[in-house]
């Protein structure tokens, strides 16, 4: 330990000055840091105190910031409603379900606009990214318009049908999926294709067996991302699904819990982090493949 | 293995023609060496030979067959990258024995073949590593390694020791020339280092602005020259051209190189040069290792000169000197003992025997 610590003193002590400059860069950047995490962790420090309250608790004019009658009574009504477990099951399988077809749509899409030089393949690669900028605020109407449309055709329940959703969340994830894993596959040497082409590899061999391993951090960050966007989603749940049972989670949680003006408070906020739990689990598990996908560009794989 | 057939191979990318209209014969067994500077259209004509870029005009024949549009996978052949071009994620086993896997080849078989394979490039210790911790020429050897154990019609290099430190640059190439030996794979090597080419090489094919300058086997390149082109890129360092006239003088055919240099040709290249028109402008090429300190043996056809050196280079075994004639700066090749130094007056020696003469305009050696 003690000659680690000298190691790394040496050189610093040497630089004089730049040694300074590095230490004080560290304490703003600490500095700064610590602000940042107040800032972003207040908020759900304050979930989980109301979320620990019964209601007469979070009525009364108590500290807010204090929990003196700690009770579960939130969580163990939550966790034994139907109604919530409905929702719970709902998000869980959209958002899986969503995850599972983007990534059949995004990987071979990045693999051909990145590989596959054709005919407009550059002005594709732009164009799906240029879909994503689109808010979904502007586009559900004319997409509730279509699957109207859809559903009048073909004879098929859409509108107010949890897998409604299934149709809807690819239209947020594929463009931007696509974009995160055309850069990554753009950055894998060309050679390593060559290769396993003159190996005797095809195509779709060559994307199984050669690019979804080399660019695994990438597709990680990309079935994150996904998975995030589809459990999170709002507006188009809002918008597509009314019945009590086709909810999802954070509709779900919002029109049950609030009803006319009284507002279930404890409810709400341990809906909120009992919901916000799964996304949570999987970046704390994932994070360094998260980020090592984001960063991916900068730096040769 | 098989023969390997170019016949006025083009490649064009919308207007620029890289290959213009290649004809090249690589016999079975051998080793050929594409050379040139970058842009001379040498990977692209590997590239084209292994299946990876489509040819413009032409034909490509392996082992009789015309190839043009046979997919890479399909023409057998092994090819290996300047950047190895390893799998990352799989491991030295795995990487050599992928393109056999995809060919299902019996377990048995692979297994033989790799550590065949594995043996003959020295990596056995290294089978189950991730090419992440190798060394660069161990990845290299690995690189060999996949295109070995497919046992290949033809075996494409594409600059494979560009990335090597110079060292192991020279090691590795002592070592692709020893598993050529033992494999005799016909082979398509391509380069820009000249003494790898030359080194390597059965034949060394010179290219330059999508041409081939000159076919020949090293020495050939050499000592007999084509162009102006491969005297001045084969060797190291390059051949003096120095400008230069013919004279007659005393029944005798001089050569001038300035108002107070003169030599008499030796006979055989007064023969040679005899019919020329006076008139030509022309170069004298001579390499920097006929231009010596002048000894008190002197050859016949060897003459002597005094100039005043501007540089000197020891180089150990031999020292590099640097001088002008008439402003044109020549480098010449002495004895480390000779005193050769720095602004110094020297008398050397040029061995005309062992010279060259050029057309200026056209750059052909006549």
């Amino acid at each position: 330990m003690s000659t680690i610590a000298i190691d790394k003193a040496g050189p610093t002590r040497k630089l004089g000055s730049m040694s300074r400059d590095r230490t004080w860069a560290l304490r703003w950047s600490y500095f700064f840091l610590v602000l940042f995490a107040i800032f972003f962790l207040t908020p759900p420090l304050y979930m989980v105190i109301t979320s620990l309250k019964s209601s007469a608790e979070i009525s009364a004019a108590t500290n807010p910031w204090w929990v003196f009658h700690p009770t579960l009574a939130n969580y163990v009504e939550l966790l034994t409603s139907s109604q919530f477990l409905r929702f719970f099951w709902n998000s869980t399988i959209v958002s899986l379900v969503v995850v599972l077809v983007t990534m059949l749509i995004s990987i071979p899409a990045a693999f051909a606009l990145a590989r596959m030089k054709f005919w407009g393949s550059t002005t594709l690669a732009t164009g799906v990214f240029l879909t994503y900028l689109v808010p979904d605020s502007l586009l559900f109407i004319p997409l509730f318009k279509m699957l109207a449309l859809v559903q009048d055709i073909t004879g098929i329940t859409l509108l107010n049908r949890w897998y409604v959703l299934l149709f809807v969340y690819p239209t947020l994830t594929v463009p931007f999926c696509t974009w995160i894993m055309i850069g990554y596959f753009a950055s894998i040497p060309k050679e390593l294709d060559e290769a396993a082409i003159i190996d005797g590899a095809s195509w779709l061999q060559t994307l199984l067996r050669i690019f979804i391993p080399v660019a695994l951090p990438g597709l990680i960050a990309a079935t994150i991302f996904a998975f995030t966007v589809s459990w999170a989603q709002f507006l188009y749940p809002l918008v597509f699904t009314t019945s009590i049972d086709q909810l999802v989670l954070p509709v779900g949680i919002t029109t049950t819990l609030i009803k006319g003006d009284v507002f279930n408070w404890g409810q709400i906020m341990t809906g909120a982090l009992l919901g916000a739990a799964p996304p949570l689990i999987i970046y704390a598990f994932l994070m360094d493949y998260y980020i090592a996908g984001l960063t991916a560009g900068a730096t040769k794989g | 293995m098989a023969d390997v057939a170019l016949r006025k191979v083009v490649k064009r990318y919308d207007d620029v023609e890289a290959v213009r209209g290649i004809d090249l014969d690589i016999a079975d067994h051998e080793f050929i060496v594409l050379v040139g500077p970058s842009g001379c259209g040498k990977s692209t004509t590997l590239r084209m030979i292994a299946g990876l870029e489509d040819i413009s005009d032409g034909d490509i024949m392996i082992g009789g067959d015309v190839v043009n549009d046979v997919p890479p996978k399909d023409r057998d052949i092994a090819m290996v990258f300047q950047n190895y071009a390893l799998y990352p994620h799989m491991t030295v086993a795995e990487n050599m024995s992928f393109g056999l896997r995809l060919k299902h080849y019996p377990k048995a078989e692979i297994k033989a073949r790799v550590t065949e394979a594995a043996r003959l490039l020295d990596i056995t210790d290294l089978i189950d590593r991730k090419p992440k911790q190798l060394s660069g020429g161990q990845r290299q050897r690995v690189a060999m390694g996949r295109a070995i154990v497919r046992n290949p019609k033809v075996f494409l290099f594409d600059e494979p020791l560009s990335n090597l430190d110079a060292k192991l640059r020279v090691q590795m190439r002592i070592e692709i020339k020893k598993v050529h030996q033992k494999v005799r794979t016909t082979t398509v090597y391509v380069t820009h280092d000249q003494v790898e080419a030359m080194t390597l090489a059965d034949r060394v094919v010179v290219m330059n602005k999508g041409r081939i300058e000159q076919i020949g086997t090293p020495n050939e390149l050499y000592h007999k020259p084509a162009t102006r082109f491969v005297a001045g890129f084969i060797g190291s360092p390059a051949m003096n051209f120095i400008p230069c006239r013919l004279e007659d003088s005393g029944g005798k055919l001089n050569i001038r190189l300035t108002d107070r240099i003169s030599f008499p040709l030796p006979p055989a290249r007064a023969g040679r040069y005899n019919a020329l028109p006076r008139t030509d402008k022309l170069l004298l090429g001579v390499r920097p290792e006929h231009l010596t300190e002048s000894n008190a043996h002197l050859e016949p056809g060897v003459e002597t000169f005094d100039t005043v050196l501007d540089v000197t280079e020891p180089m150990g075994m031999e020292t590099l000197v640097y001088f002008g004639l008439d402003g044109t700066p020549v480098c010449g090749r002495v004895n480390p003992n000779a005193g050769a130094k720095d602004g110094a007056p020297m008398r050397l020696a040029m061995d005309l025997n062992n010279m060259h003469l050029l057309n200026e305009e056209t750059g052909v050696v006549l």
